[in-house]
C-alpha cells in the first residue's frame, strides 16, 4: 500500500511504566509480524494514556479513530491485523476505539489532554493538538493580565501545599531583583505518585511552554527543572524537547520574536527526598547541601540566588497553558468549593485498575477506588488508603465518602497533596505501615531541627516498645506526644507530616500498632 | 592522566556554572562510577571551597559512593505503594538470591543492591530498576530471570 495516500500508524507506549511492563519487547517484536509490514504501517512511540492495567497498550490507527488492544504481550501479535491490515476486532486483546475506552470517557482531562494521543518528541504533534496556543495569547497580553488570568482560574500549586499559583507570581512580578528565577520542581519523590514523570516523559512540550508563560508572567528569563536522578528517561526526554523548542525559536533570547528572553536548564538531583521542599531544593541548586531554609523569607522575594523565584511543580506549570489558551473561567468552572478545575489522581499501589485519573475536584474518594479503580489487585477488602504521598494521613473505608477537595481531606485528617492515592488490602500490616513513616523520615530528614532528626528515631524506637508489648499504654501516649511535637515544631513539612500516618493509626487502628 | 587531574578537569569545565559543585560531582561520578578520594580536595580547590564543604555535599546525597559499585546497579523500590503488593517479601528475596544486604556489592563485583525510595512506576508495582532500566510488577521469579 502507498504509504503517502494512506499513512498509517502503530503506536507502541514508550514512557517509562509501559516499559517496565514490555512495551520495548512488543516494538521490536511488532517490526517481525508479516501483516504489519506488508501492508505499510509505521511503528511509532507514544506516550502512556495512563491506564497501566492495559499497559503495553498498542492503538493501530484507521481512518476515523485508533483501536486499542491491551494489554499485549509479542505473542499477541501474529493476530493483531487481519490479513487485508485491518485491526482484528476478534481479537481477545481488543478493546475498541481507544477513546471510547470506559476509564477515559470517565476522566476530564484538561493537563493531561494529549496524554497518550501525541509522539513526546514531535513539536508538530504538540501544536496540531493544542499547544503553543497559550504561549501566542500569553505573550499578546501584558505581563500582569497573565498573572491575572492565573490568579481568576483558581489554580492551586499541584505539588501538595495547594497555594495559589497566581498569588506566587504576582509576589514575583511586584519584587525587584536582577535576574529572577522559574523553578520547577519535578523532584518527585512521593510514592504513589508518577503524574509530574508522566508529563516529562508523555509531553513535554507542555511543561515548557507553562515555564515560558510563567517567566514572561513574572519577568523571569531563566528557568531551572529540577529532575529528580530516578527519572533517567524524563531528564533525556525533556531534554531533547527544550533544544528543539530552542531550535524553532520557543525558548532563548527573544520567543517567537517577542523581545522577551526565557531559557531553560536542566539539573539533576542526587536521591535526597528532601529536595522536593522547594528551600532545600533551592539550596540544592546552588550546589549545596540540601537542609531546608528558615521562612521568611518566602522564595518568591528572596529565591535562588537570593533572587525572585517562582517554584512551582511541574502540574501547575504543565496546566497554565490551556488556562491561558481557553481562559480562567474555562478552568474555574470545573471542580468544587475553592478547589478549582481538575485533580491529576495516580491511582496505585494494591489497585486493580491503577494509572492516572484526572477528574474534577469534587469526585469522593470512594468513586474513584471503587467505581474508577476496581477495587484491590488482590481482590480483597480494602483496610486503608494513604494520600498525598508517604506523609499523608492513612484514611479508613469510613471516610470514602469524603470529596476530593484540599478542605474537605483536611476536615478528616488526610490531605490531597499530589493526589498519589496508595491502596492497601486487608492483609497490611499497617502498624509497619506506620512505623516505616518515621525510619523514611528518619532516613530523609535534613537534619536541620531537632524534632524531625531526633524525633523520627525516637518514634521508631516507641513504636517498637509498643509492638514488642512493653509498656503499651504508657508508650502510646508518649508515641502520640511525640507526634504532636513533630507535628508542631518541625521547620517542614517531613517533620510536621511523617508523624500524620502514625496519628492515623493511632486513631483509626489503635489494634494494629 | 592521573585520577586527581582528571577530576580537576572535569570540575573546570563545569566550573563556570551556576551552582556548579552538584554538576561536578554528578559528572565525576558518571566518569568513576564513584567519587574517588581525590575528589573532594581536587574539586574544593577548583570551585576556590572548602573541603568541609564539598565532603558535606558528598555525605548529605545518597546518589553518591565513595567505593566503587559492582558493575550493575539493582535497585529494589521499598516505598508504600511497592510495600502494598510485596515489595519487601521482593527485597528479601533479592538480598537472599545475591547473598548481599543492601548497600553491599556481590563478591563477584556483578551487581550492588541499593533501596530506592520511590521510582515513580507505582501503578505497574513492585517496581525494580537495574541501571537505568525499570522493571514493573516484579515477582521474585521474574528477579531471578532477570539476575541471570
Amino acid at each position: 500500500m502507498n504509504s503517502s495516500t494512506s499513512r498509517r500508524r502503530i503506536y507502541v507506549p514508550g514512557d517509562t511504566g509501559a516499559r517496565s511492563l514490555g512495551a520495548d519487547d512488543v516494538a521490536a517484536a511488532l517490526v517481525n509480524v508479516t501483516a504489519v509490514a506488508d501492508n505499510g504501517y509505521e511503528i511509532e512511540r507514544n506516550g502512556t494514556r495512563g491506564l497501566y492495567w492495559l499497559d503495553p497498550l498498542l492503538e493501530v490507527e484507521t481512518a476515523s479513530d485508533r483501536v486499542a488492544f491491551g494489554p499485549i504481550t509479542p505473542a499477541d501479535l501474529d493476530t493483531l491485523l487481519t490479513p487485508d491490515g485491518k485491526p482484528n476486532t476478534q481479537h481477545p486483546r481488543h478493546l475498541g476505539n481507544v477513546e471510547d475506552l470506559d476509564a477515559l470517557k470517565r476522566q476530564n482531562r484538561l493537563t493531561f489532554e494529549r496524554l497518550g494521543r501525541t509522539r513526546p518528541a514531535s513539536l508538530d504533534d504538540y501544536r496540531n493538538n493544542g499547544g503553543y496556543a497559550g504561549l501566542g495569547k500569553a505573550l499578546a497580553q501584558s505581563p500582569q493580565d497573565v498573572v491575572e488570568t492565573v490568579k481568576q482560574s483558581g489554580l492551586r500549586g499541584r505539588g501538595g501545599a495547594a497555594f495559589p499559583t497566581g498569588i506566587k507570581w504576582q509576589t514575583v512580578l511586584d519584587a525587584e531583583g536582577n535576574q529572577k528565577y522559574i523553578v520547577c520542581n519535578a523532584d518527585e519523590g512521593d510514592s504513589g505518585t508518577f503524574a509530574d514523570r508522566l508529563v516529562m516523559e508523555c509531553d513535554p512540550f507542555a511543561l515548557i511552554e507553562g515555564m515560558t508563560i510563567a517567566g514572561f508572567a513574572t519577568g523571569a528569563s531563566k528557568g531551572f527543572i529540577y529532575i529528580r536522578s530516578e527519572y533517567p528517561q524524563a531528564i533525556s526526554t525533556m531534554a531533547q524537547a527544550i533544544e528543539t523548542a530552542t531550535e524553532a525559536g520557543y525558548l532563548g533570547d527573544d520567543v517567537l520574536g517577542s523581545g522577551t528572553s526565557f531559557h531553560i536548564e536542566i539539573r539533576k538531583g542526587a536521591g535526597a527526598y528532601i529536595c522536593g521542599e522547594e528551600t532545600s531544593l533551592l539550596e540544592s541548586l546552588e550546589g549545596k547541601r540540601g537542609t531546608i531554609r528558615f521562612r521568611p523569607p518566602l522564595p518568591a522575594i528572596k529565591g535562588l540566588f537570593g533572587q525572585p523565584t517562582v517554584v512551582n511543580n511541574v502540574i501547575s506549570l504543565a496546566t497554565v497553558p490551556i488556562i491561558l489558551r481557553e481562559g480562567a473561567e474555562f478552568y474555574r468552572d470545573f471542580g468544587v468549593g475553592n478547589s478549582r478545575g481538575t485533580l491529576t489522581v495516580q491511582l496505585a499501589g494494591n489497585a486493580a485498575r491503577g494509572g492516572l485519573y484526572e477528574v474534577d475536584f469534587g469526585m469522593t474518594l470512594g468513586e474513584v477506588l471503587n467505581d474508577l479503580g476496581g477495587g484491590t489487585l488482590s481482590g480483597r477488602p480494602i483496610k486503608a488508603v494513604q494520600a498525598g504521598g508517604p506523609l499523608g494521613a492513612l484514611i479508613p473505608p469510613q471516610h470514602f465518602d469524603t470529596p476530593l477537595d484540599y478542605e474537605a481531606m483536611q476536615t478528616v485528617g488526610g490531605m490531597l497533596g499530589h493526589g498519589g492515592i496508595v491502596v492497601f488490602d486487608d492483609t497490611t500490616d499497617l502498624g509497619a505501615l506506620a512505623r516505616f513513616s518515621l525510619e523514611f523520615c528518619a532516613i530523609e530528614s535534613c537534619g536541620k531541627c531537632t524534632p524531625c532528626r531526633i524525633g523520627a528515631v525516637r518514634g521508631t524506637e516507641v513504636i517498637d516498645r509498643i509492638r514488642a508489648g512493653e509498656n503499651a499504654d504508657a508508650n502510646r501516649i508518649l508515641l502520640d506526644d511525640l507526634c504532636d511535637t513533630m507535628i508542631d515544631g518541625s521547620l517542614c513539612g517531613l517533620g510536621g507530616m511523617a508523624p500524620l500516618p502514625v496519628k492515623s493509626v493511632l486513631k483509626h487502628f489503635p489494634e494494629e500498632l | 592522566m592521573t585520577q586527581e587531574a582528571e577530576i580537576r578537569e572535569i570540575a573546570s569545565q563545569h566550573a563556570g556554572m551556576d551552582g556548579a559543585l552538584l554538576p561536578i560531582l554528578q559528572a565525576v561520578h558518571e566518569r568513576f562510577g564513584y567519587l574517588p578520594p581525590p575528589t573532594t580536595g581536587a574539586v574544593a580547590d577548583v570551585l576556590n571551597l572548602s573541603k568541609a564543604d564539598v565532603h558535606g555535599v558528598v555525605t548529605f546525597y545518597h546518589d553518591f559512593r565513595t567505593k566503587a559499585a559492582g558493575k550493575h546497579t539493582i535497585r529494589v523500590c521499598r516505598s508504600e505503594a511497592c510495600q502494598a503488593v510485596g515489595a519487601e517479601q521482593l527485597a528479601g528475596h533479592a538480598r537472599k538470591r545475591l547473598g548481599i544486604g543492601f548497600h553491599e556489592t556481590t563478591p563477584d563485583g556483578r551487581y550492588s543492591l541499593d533501596p530506592v525510595y520511590c521510582l515513580g512506576n507505582c501503578a505497574c508495582s513492585p517496581a525494580v530498576m537495574i541501571d537505568d532500566k525499570v522493571y514493573g510488577r516484579v515477582t521474585p521469579e521474574r528477579f531471578d530471570e532477570l539476575v541471570d
